[in-house]
């Protein structure tokens, strides 16, 4: 008898178990605004879920049309939260309804709500980027005044680059090449285009000590600008004639073609000093190892902190990520570059400050709460979305 | 005229592209796009010059018998060949370029790759000599987190007696991230920082003319 009851119970409590269980998840709070942050002709449409497990199979969002009627605009999973509306007029209200589906039926439906998009002069999750910027350019154009002025401005001896007129004259004296290699990436990369520029320094030395210099490059662009820039550093230093176009000379786009071809140049002509600055991925340690065993003194340079690594243990001089951009203003000791230059240190110390203050209110706001007031400004500060 | 041109597409761009950044309205948006399509188009365009370099190059060192001239042939029967089969027949699965893609350049390219293992060993070889108080620092840092970052640093951690028991079972590889997340990360951090600011500066001087040795020559 008891076990009859038992078991005449065990579906009713599977049935109550199984609609607990499948509680209905509710869609809510149905908000309808401009998308924010853009040119405009977008509205964001948002709602909330209520708790639950048994999703709707799909959520329509339907727009207003011309003719008042309603048309489909987006079918999201029944798991979504918001859709974003786009190609819309600026400045016209549009009206909006959400139908929740189940079982191929319209279970519910939300709205109207509305909204009227717009596009905004300032894209508020980077005034603190703007902040930032301002206050570095500021930095840096008083400097570059200072330099004009010719006050005297103390830069810290790089030894990397102190080290480019021994590596050229070290090559010069062995009668051998002088071997630059600007990285893998194109002309739109700052590393490929401050490589360019210490391209040209080096270019200046080899022109007059009468070294050769070899340039193999990975991409089109930058083998024009190479040559251009190589060109014109032997006119500069009244060496036209030593100049060789063929010298710098494109090899393959591909990465692993670039470094065996790069490193056949290495093993055929041992070059004397290696210059490898600009962005590089994983040829790096390929590179650095090879030039190394064919016994040339290495520069390096880049501002990956992945391959920094490798070019510490194997090159002689490594130019770590911010002395690859401060090489130009270095070896020209131009007044007005050293004034950038001595702009940009003194904006990296006031940051530092900033970073000092921000992590000390951060961990003194879990004992006294205006600290945290103080850590959340700065965390607003350098958000950059 | 030649160094005037150059620095007012360098300002003209480079302020489009800071002003898309902060302003989201039009036009700005549009001319960021602009200038990036610009930039695809000309380095587009840009591939003859390097194929028309690599051509040029390697025919005047084999028809001037120019120190190694013998690797000038393989480079230009090898260009052709991959030229030739992908204009012919196309890039797309079952042609010979595809084949010859994946049955060479791949392999290839897979095989240089692999040569990083053993650079690694070489490198990390001298890196890791104990020559001073950094360098064994170094060493002890690295050795820690090879060891928890396979399970045998566990295990030997494990095979002390009461080590399983404590509070920190798997003290090796906690190191090992301690290690990672904490000084590691702020030193990589610092360097991202630091190049940030290279970056930024380093733009404003080109966009401001006040670097121009990229334009060619010194000053």
């Amino acid at each position: 008898m008891k076990t009859r009851t038992f078991s005449a119970m065990v579906p009713a409590v599977l049935l109550i178990a199984a609609a607990v269980a499948a509680q209905p998840v509710r869609v809510e709070n149905l908000e309808a605004q401009d998308s924010p942050n853009d040119a405009g002709g977008a509205v964001e449409l948002r709602w909330s879920l209520s708790d639950g497990t048994d999703f709707p199979d799909s959520i329509t969002v339907l727009r207003e049309s011309p003719d008042g009627g309603m048309e489909v605009v987006g079918t999201k999973p029944g798991v979504s939260t918001g859709d974003v509306d786009t190609g819309l007029e600026n400045g016209r209200e549009y009206s909006y309804l959400v139908r929740v589906h189940r079982g191929g039926e319209v279970a519910a439906e939300l709205g109207p709500v509305s909204a009227v998009p717009a596009a905004q002069w300032l894209h508020t999750e980077r005034w603190g980027m703007l902040v930032i910027l301002i206050i570095l350019a500021g930095f840096i154009l008083y400097f570059i005044e200072q330099g004009k002025k010719g006050r005297e401005l103390y830069i810290r001896e790089i030894a990397g680059l102190t080290a480019v007129d021994d590596a050229v004259g070290r090559a010069t004296e062995m009668g051998r090449p002088v071997l630059y290699v600007p990285g893998i990436m194109d002309m739109d990369n700052i590393q490929t285009i401050a490589s360019m520029v210490i391209l040209g320094r080096v270019a200046a030395r080899t022109a007059k000590f009468g070294s050769p210099l070899l340039v193999p490059v990975s991409k089109s662009v930058v083998l024009s600008v190479s040559q251009e820039v190589v060109k014109e550093s032997y006119l500069e230093a009244g060496r036209p004639d030593a100049y060789q176009s063929d010298n710098i000379f494109y090899l393959t786009d591909d990465q692993f073609g670039y470094a065996a071809g790069v490193d056949g140049i290495m093993v055929r002509e041992r070059p004397a000093a290696i210059f490898l600055l600009g962005t590089f991925y994983a040829e790096s340690l390929i590179l650095a190892e090879t030039g190394r065993s064919v016994g040339a003194i290495q520069i390096a340079g880049t501002a990956m902190p992945s391959q920094l690594p490798f070019f510490i243990a194997a090159c002689d001089y490594t130019l770590i990520g911010e002395e690859l951009f401060a090489a130009s203003a270095y070896l020209s000791r131009e007044p007005k570059l050293l004034g950038s230059l001595k702009g940009q240190d003194v904006a990296k110390l006031f940051f530092i400050a900033v970073i000092i203050v921000g992590v000390l209110a951060f961990t003194l706001g879990d004992f006294w709460e205006p600290a945290n007031e103080v850590a959340d400004f700065i965390r607003l500060l350098t958000h950059v979305e | 005229m030649r160094l005037y041109v150059p620095l007012a597409i360098t300002f003209v761009a480079g302020m489009i592209m800071i002003l898309q950044f902060f302003i989201p309205h039009q036009p700005f948006p549009m001319l960021g796009d602009g200038v990036q399509d610009w930039y695809v188009i000309v380095a587009s365009s840009a591939i003859f010059l390097g194929i028309l370099n690599l051509l040029r190059v390697h025919v005047k060192k084999i028809r001037l018998r120019k120190r190694h001239w013998q690797y000038s042939p393989v480079t230009i029967v090898g260009f052709l060949t991959m030229f030739v089969s992908g204009v012919a027949w196309g890039v797309t699965e079952e042609t010979p370029f595809y084949y010859l893609f994946n049955q060479m350049v791949v392999p290839m390219g897979a095989t240089m790759f692999s040569l990083l293992a053993f650079f690694v060993a070489s490198a990390a070889f001298r890196a890791f000599r104990a020559s001073n108080w950094r360098a064994t620092l170094l060493l002890a840092s690295a050795f820690l987190v090879m060891l928890g970052r396979v399970p045998i640093g566990d295990i030997i951690w494990r095979w002390i007696p009461g080590a399983a028991e404590s509070s920190h079972p798997y003290l090796v590889s906690e190191i090992a991230e301690w290690i990672m997340q904490f000084p590691n990360m702020a030193g990589q951090r610092a360097i991202l920082i630091g190049a940030a600011m290279g970056v930024v500066a380093t733009s404003l001087r080109m966009i401001f003319g006040i670097e121009r040795s990229y334009l060619g020559g010194a000053d």
